[in-house]
């Protein structure tokens, strides 16, 4: 009686395509993966049902969390002529290399005066610096001119009203959240957003 | 597809020929590291972008000549205390006895839709709400009313300071 015999075929399959797909999946991701910004200070952005995307550029976003304030605008070159014209008003010279690293730096809560000793600490030292938050007392309301310079940045780069955006912890209390408001008010931005994560309509 | 073709022509001759090595390369491992990467790119990814809320504020020096008066009868003031509660009321302060109430379904969003109600029912037009904040309530009760705004569908509110007959109010009633 003649065995059937069960053709052995190879196991080996062609991983070509499957590899193309991989890396163009990974090239993908690596392009649109947006390096996450930590937050100096811990922020619970509170839940709205509002469905409106924060822009990706022109936009300056105000930290406001433990009566703290910090300060971040998209766009390098934004930065650069912010931090030219700061220290114009504040009679600081910056070297080169300060302006390369404030181009890059992401958010920041310092007063203009200690912003050069911030500038020279690596990304170890400046994670565990506490900042102490942008003066916005009536003796220097630095934030005020953080906020007018970078308009007026925005402006003369991009020709665009730069949208202001306040990012608030939800435990904050509301007097600071005025403090914030009513320095935007000063410079007649009577329309801005509050930053919000999505959450479902039926609470 | 990644093999070349090695087989070689029909048998000539003697001739010797150098041994043709496949070119076919095991992927496997590759696919796994690829996919490996894909893996943590995707996790990394922010996938929920924080949304953002637009308020707009009134002008700070009004112009007298471009303000409207709103009648009183449906304007419904709301008065932000401590320990997130809310107190509100229609009208005028101290003429019309203000409700405490919560956030939330039955609270203030129950309130809210019942007075819009109402108000269109008795002035035919919409309601008008006013959102004041006071020193004790936090960034979260405010924008959280300012959500059940956007839910309950009342297009004109805004956000006044709170006046000292109302933080009396908020006292009496322990919301300060």
């Amino acid at each position: 009686m003649p065995r059937v015999k069960v053709a052995r075929k190879s196991t080996a399959i062609d991983m070509t395509a499957m590899c193309d797909v991989a890396f163009l999946l990974l090239t993908f991701f690596i392009l649109t993966a947006k390096p996450r910004v930590e937050d100096p200070v811990p922020v619970d952005v509170p839940g709205s049902i509002k469905e409106i995307p924060i822009p990706d550029d022109n936009l300056a976003i105000i930290t406001v969390g433990q009566n703290k304030a910090f300060f971040s605008v998209e766009g390098n070159d934004v930065r650069r002529s912010l931090l030219q014209q700061m220290g114009e008003l504040y009679g600081v010279q910056f070297t080169p290399e300060e302006y390369a690293k404030f181009e890059v730096l992401p958010i920041f809560g310092v007063p203009v005066r200690s912003l050069k000793q911030f500038l020279a600490m690596d990304a170890d030292q400046k994670k565990n610096y506490e900042q102490p938050g942008i003066p916005r007392d009536s003796v220097s309301n630095e934030l005020f001119n953080w906020i007018r310079e970078s308009r007026k940045a925005a402006k003369a780069l991009h020709n665009q009203e730069l949208r202001v955006s306040i990012k608030g912890d939800s435990k904050e209390e509301y007097p600071v959240i005025k403090e914030v408001i009513d320095i935007l008010q000063d410079q007649e931005v009577n329309k801005f957003s509050l930053i919000t994560t999505l959450r479902g309509a039926s609470k | 597809m990644a093999e070349l073709d090695t087989s070689g022509g029909g048998k000539k001759g003697g001739k010797v020929r150098s041994k043709k090595q496949s070119t076919r390369v095991d992927l496997t491992a590759m696919v796994d590291l690829a996919f490996l990467l894909i893996t943590f790119f995707m996790m990394t990814t922010t996938l929920s972008k924080p949304k953002a809320m637009d308020l707009a504020m009134p002008d700070k020096d009004k112009k007298e000549e471009n303000t409207l008066d709103v009648a009183a009868s449906r304007t419904m003031t709301i008065l932000l205390g401590t320990n997130n509660q809310v107190m509100w009321y229609i009208g005028e302060p101290g003429k019309t006895p203000p409700s405490k109430d919560n956030f939330g379904k039955n609270g203030l969003r129950k309130t809210l839709i019942e007075n819009k109600e109402s108000v269109r029912n008795k002035t035919g037009k919409t309601m008008f709400v006013i959102i004041k904040p006071s020193d004790k309530s936090v960034y979260k009760n405010m924008v959280d009313v300012l959500d059940e705004m956007a839910i309950t569908n009342i297009d004109s509110y805004g956000i006044v300071d709170i006046s000292p007959v109302e933080i009396d109010l908020l006292k009496r009633d322990g919301l300060y």
